[in-house]
């Protein structure tokens, strides 16, 4: 080994560069470094994945599965996305041309950018965003377009879309129900949304990964609305209704030609998703919806729960039906600042929603993916700092 | 999650406790969370029969003492298995030595004092709840 100073000769590309680093960051090494810290502020199931699913995890490796699969993913899993998804949502997909599993969502929202994206196309994303969103775009050469949601409890409407001027965007990318808001989409929500692609002809990626996780209200999918299957394409997994974070696995449904643009991206990329978790995947679409079913209805208990105390302490938060997030304003004018100080002074990691984007500021994330008795100590934290 | 109101649900179970369907209400300790010490110990048990005496009747004398908890009839090698509960490992012994090993139809004991429970009635007890998330993530 050398101990010889040296000058890198890499030099960032202009567009990863161009990417500030994200936000999350700063708040995740103040919260590692302060001790007794309750954590709201994180955004995965406190669940493991269902035993059966991790069982096959085992099976698998113990029978020394630890091959590549097709570049699709093992046709057995893709014939299962395809029934639960006409299943659960309504939706028909090919599992032969029309579905393709991969590295988590993350993977293939990078797979549909870079498949569909050309240089300086603009793609409109509500906001506040998933902090991965705009750098997708960007890492694919395209132009992210904000669209501020906060004034109709941030739901998307076909209004903000026009004042953000997503008339003239080439596609538009969204996460209901939402990360970080907790909002949803609701059919009739969705139609004016619809119809304003199909108007100025944008492509829709829908992130519906917490699709799964919505309270008192069915999810419906863009997709099934008319006119909308041939330029939607829809991603889901199973890092939250299955809490399989970790084994990184999810997949995208579209039309044929979509997929296979996006097939050519991935078998040079990544050639296939985990082996052992399309293994796990499969069970635990094939045997575990009890366990979803029963970790929604715990979910619901923690989110009725945080919204009766949120109001208790007049923190405004409008009744979020979905994911595992709850957006309330702060009473100070500076979020970040209102986070930090609950962080060191309280021991409550919350996320400023400045981190998700402009339209963000003024709230927090809050996540109730965590138990019931941490969440009570929490408020009570909360509380005492207010 | 039953989709009924608050009365009818209420107007079941009593129904189900009237007609001795539902027997009881307990707490599921973890006792080594508790102050106060626990020891549990299931019991193997054998008996003889005769003429006279059946099991219930064997089981009628046994289930009076306070230490038995739970008592049931059951196949293979021995009769009864019977779980007894003390505040400590002697009283326990003291109990199966000088109350139930010198009731005459009982023939043999086996004295397995439990070392750790897991899982009790549906319930698992968790050993270690260790959160390994990164605390903040996206």
């Amino acid at each position: 080994m050398t101990t010889e100073q040296f000058t890198s000769a890499f030099e960032t590309a202009d567009r990863v560069e161009s990417v500030p680093p994200s936000g999350i960051r700063r708040f995740f090494e103040l919260a590692e470094e302060a001790d007794d810290v309750i954590s709201l502020g994180v955004g995965e199931p406190d669940f493991a994945a269902p035993w059966a699913a991790r069982e096959a995890a085992i099976d698998a490796l113990e029978r020394g599965r630890t091959s590549y699969t097709t570049n699709r993913g093992r046709k057995e899993l893709r014939q299962r996305i395809a029934e639960n998804a006409a299943r659960r949502y309504d939706l028909a997909y090919d599992p032969d041309a029309e579905i393709i599993v991969t590295t988590g969502v993350s993977e293939a929202l990078d797979l549909a950018a870079r498949a569909h994206i050309n240089p300086g196309d603009q793609v409109a994303v509500p906001e506040p965003t998933y902090v991965s969103y705009p750098p997708t775009i960007v890492f694919a050469d395209g132009e992210p377009l904000a669209v501020p949601t906060a004034q109709d409890e941030f739901k998307l409407t076909r209004e903000a879309l026009e004042a953000a001027g997503a008339q003239d965007a080439d596609a538009l990318l969204y996460c209901y129900p939402n990360n970080p808001t907790g909002a949803i989409m609701t059919e009739s929500d969705l139609e004016p949304i619809a119809a304003f692609a199909r108007e100025h002809d944008l492509l829709v990626f829908a992130d519906e990964i917490y699709a799964d996780l919505t309270y008192g209200e069915e999810h419906t999918s863009i997709a099934t609305l008319p006119g909308m299957r041939e330029r939607t394409i829809v991603f889901n997994g199973f890092s939250k209704a299955y809490a399989m974070t970790g084994l990184r696995l999810g997949y995208a449904m579209g039309p044929e030609d979509a997929i296979a643009a996006m097939n050519k991206v991935h078998q040079y990329t990544m050639l296939s998703a985990p082996t052992t978790a399309q293994e796990a995947a499969i069970e635990a679409l094939e045997t575990c919806d009890d366990t979803v079913e029963e970790m929604v209805s715990r979910y619901d208990r923690r989110r009725q729960f945080v919204l009766s105390r949120l109001e208790e302490l007049g923190l405004s938060c409008f009744e979020a039906k979905g994911a595992f997030y709850v957006f309330p304003e702060v009473p100070t004018d500076d979020a970040e600042a209102f986070a930090e100080d609950l962080l060191t002074e309280a021991g409550v990691a919350v996320v400023p929603g400045g981190v998700f984007g402009e339209a963000g500021e003024g709230h927090v994330r809050m996540s109730y993916a965590t138990g019931l008795d941490e969440l009570k100590a929490a408020f009570d934290r909360i509380e005492a700092f207010l | 999650m039953l989709d009924a109101d608050e009365a009818e649900v209420a107007a079941a179970i009593e129904d189900l406790e009237d007609a001795g369907i539902i027997q009881g209400y307990q707490a599921i300790v973890d006792w080594r969370a508790a102050e106060d010490q626990r020891v549990r110990a299931e019991v193997e048990l054998n008996v003889a029969l005769d003429r006279e005496t059946n099991y219930a009747d064997i089981a009628e004398r046994l289930a009076q003492f306070p230490e038995v908890v739970s008592l049931q009839l059951v196949s293979g090698d021995f009769d009864f298995l019977m779980r007894a509960e003390g505040s400590s490992m002697q009283e326990v012994s003291q109990f199966i030595s000088d109350k139930v090993a010198p009731v005459p139809e009982v023939t043999q004991t086996v004295t397995h004092y439990v070392m750790n429970t897991y899982k009790e009635r549906g319930e698992s007890f968790e050993t270690d709840t260790d959160d390994d998330r990164l605390s903040v993530s996206p």
